[in-house]
């Protein structure tokens, strides 16, 4: 782990009202690797991820303790322009969700809130941006047919492409493949260790093989809290807490 | 065995009362439409829809009154349709849940159920009285606006909570602000939502008769209105003025039916419009 510490949080916590949903979590991601988060249902993986671009803001009643960092940047300081963040940390779901216009205008999408007007711009960066996700090939004759047009593991690289148009530098993906079946499950994993010589990525899983696949580095999580967090290789054969070596063979959750 | 067929019978007469249900409101709809059909269609010809009334109102048309109720509706909308959206967006989109939220809703849906007479009584207090517009378009539209204003509101705010959460999520993940997430998502998958509420609220506009007695309908005028502050005839309104104030009451029975045809031609015709309106947009979208 020489790489750059790109995201970390330093002792954060996620209140829903009065409900303590993630409880003092500190932990580093390193630039260009993927970290994979894992943990049973309601273990507050989804909610973390969520806190790292400022989503949960929306969720009214809700608050954050603790400090959140991109590039040393604490995102939560006031001042913060959270439209700023979420450009620079793009976030893609767990179910598809393109937007009903054509493929094109959904990844341009991105582009032209944040001001982008130039028609060739925009044509050049729709298609680096579909080439990045390998979808390119399967839509560049259909730019103009709907988005809903396509299949769930197309719509879901759509996303990943819309996400990347507007240039992140970090990208949370939310479980990208749990509505999807394992071949364009394939395809997303085989993205995402492409996108990672670019991108700082982590990811939210429910799918213990895909964590270890894909991901350089493992975080478990459980009832709110960090229980273990190392390289991958070492979480899975040799995990130093009981819980995570229960969890990872499936004796629980 | 014997359950089973209790229970095919329970099912057999379940569906027939709701069918039943069904074709009893069709057959009413029906003969509505049929009696004023019938007994209206000889008032119509060409002077009726193109002249105004003559003789004391018992012979000429209505043209007048079919202008006066165009402008009215058309007024009512334009003033109701923005005010309606906005504050449908307010609450649906920027305002947190609340007592404040909570008691704006009581308000609205108190609104809807306040009598028409008692706006037709606020709009001649308001309108034409206290603000000096005098018994006019503006002070009709002003009016028959606030009218519909709940039920453009409420039906706004349904299609509005009907866009999934996910299309919100999207958008500001994209680092899209909170109003281009409105303008550029939400709203044009709410519109064909909205524009259905806003349907009904056309057809309440044009068919209202007790808000516009005091603030804009005349009994009588040959002439056209030549700005927002002229005086009109409406169609509803000459109906009840033929029916019950006139002195040849059944003298002019078909032109009453007559009136009240196309009265609902014309509610029908704006429906019409704005169903295409709303199925070429949802077509649009789904591309």
């Amino acid at each position: 782990m020489s790489n750059k510490i790109k995201m970390a949080t330093r002792n954060m916590s996620f209140y829903y009202g009065d409900f303590k949903a993630i409880e003092g979590i500190t932990l580093e991601f390193s630039e260009n690797q993927v970290t994979a988060l894992i943990g049973p249902s309601g273990c507050g993986k989804s909610t973390f991820l969520r806190s790292l671009n400022r989503m949960n803001d929306i969720i009214p009643g809700t608050r954050v303790e603790g400090d959140v960092f991109l590039d040393g940047e604490n995102i939560y300081a006031s001042g913060m322009d959270m439209v700023e963040i979420r450009k620079r940390v793009g976030m893609v779901f767990q179910k598809p969700n393109p937007f009903p216009k054509t493929i094109f205008n959904d990844v341009a999408y991105g582009l032209r809130v944040n001001g982008v007007k130039n028609k060739s711009e925009l044509q050049d960066r729709v298609e680096a941006s579909l080439k990045a996700a390998a979808i390119w090939d399967e839509v560049k004759d259909r730019l103009n047919e709907s988005a809903l047009s396509l299949s769930g593991g197309q719509q879901q690289r759509l996303c990943i492409a819309r996400a990347l148009a507007i240039g992140p530098e970090v990208l949370l993906l939310d479980e990208p493949c749990s509505a999807l079946d394992p071949i364009a499950t394939q395809k997303i994993e085989e993205l995402i260790r492409e996108l990672k010589k670019n991108y700082t990525i982590i990811i939210v899983t429910h799918n213990m093989q895909q964590a270890a696949r894909v991901s350089d580095v493992t975080a478990f999580f459980y009832m709110g809290r960090l229980i273990e967090v190392n390289k991958t290789e070492i979480m899975f054969t040799k995990p130093s807490i009981k819980q995570t070596e229960d969890y990872i063979t499936g004796r629980f959750g | 065995m014997e359950s089973r067929k209790k229970r095919k019978l329970i099912e057999g007469m379940a569906f027939g009362v709701i069918r039943l249900s069904t074709v009893i409101i069709c057959l009413a709809l029906a003969i509505m439409l049929g009696f004023i059909l019938v007994n209206g269609y000889k008032a119509i010809n060409w002077t009726f829809l193109t002249e105004p009334p003559m003789d004391a109102m018992t012979k000429g048309g209505i043209f007048p009154a079919i202008v006066g109720t165009f402008y009215l509706t058309l007024g009512a909308i334009t003033i109701a349709f923005p005010l309606g959206v906005a504050s449908a967006i307010y609450l649906s989109e920027y305002a947190r849940e609340g007592k404040m939220v909570r008691l704006i809703r009581i308000g609205i849906n108190n609104l809807a159920g306040v009598p028409s007479v008692v706006f037709g009584l606020f709009g001649l207090g308001l309108f034409v009285v206290f603000l000096g517009f005098g018994s006019s378009i503006l002070s009709g539209s002003l009016t028959l606006g606030f009218l519909i204003l709940p039920v453009i509101i409420g039906a706004s705010e349904e299609a509005l909570k009907a866009v999934p959460q996910t299309y919100r999520e999207a958008s500001l993940a994209l680092g899209g602000t909170r109003w281009q997430t409105i303008y550029r998502v939400v709203l044009p998958a709410a519109l064909p939502g909205i524009l259905t509420g806003s349907i009904l609220g056309i057809g309440r506009a044009a068919g209202e008769t007790a808000p516009i007695m005091f603030t804009a309908a005349a009994f009588y005028t040959t002439k056209l209105p030549s700005s927002v502050f002229d005086e009109v005839m409406a169609l509803p309104y000459h109906i009840y003025v033929l029916a019950t104030a006139g002195t040849h009451i059944d003298e002019t029975r078909h032109l009453q039916y007559g009136t009240a045809l196309v009265l609902i031609a014309f509610v029908l015709g704006i429906n019409l419009v704005a169903i295409i309106i709303r199925t070429r947009i949802r077509r649009k979208q789904t591309y």
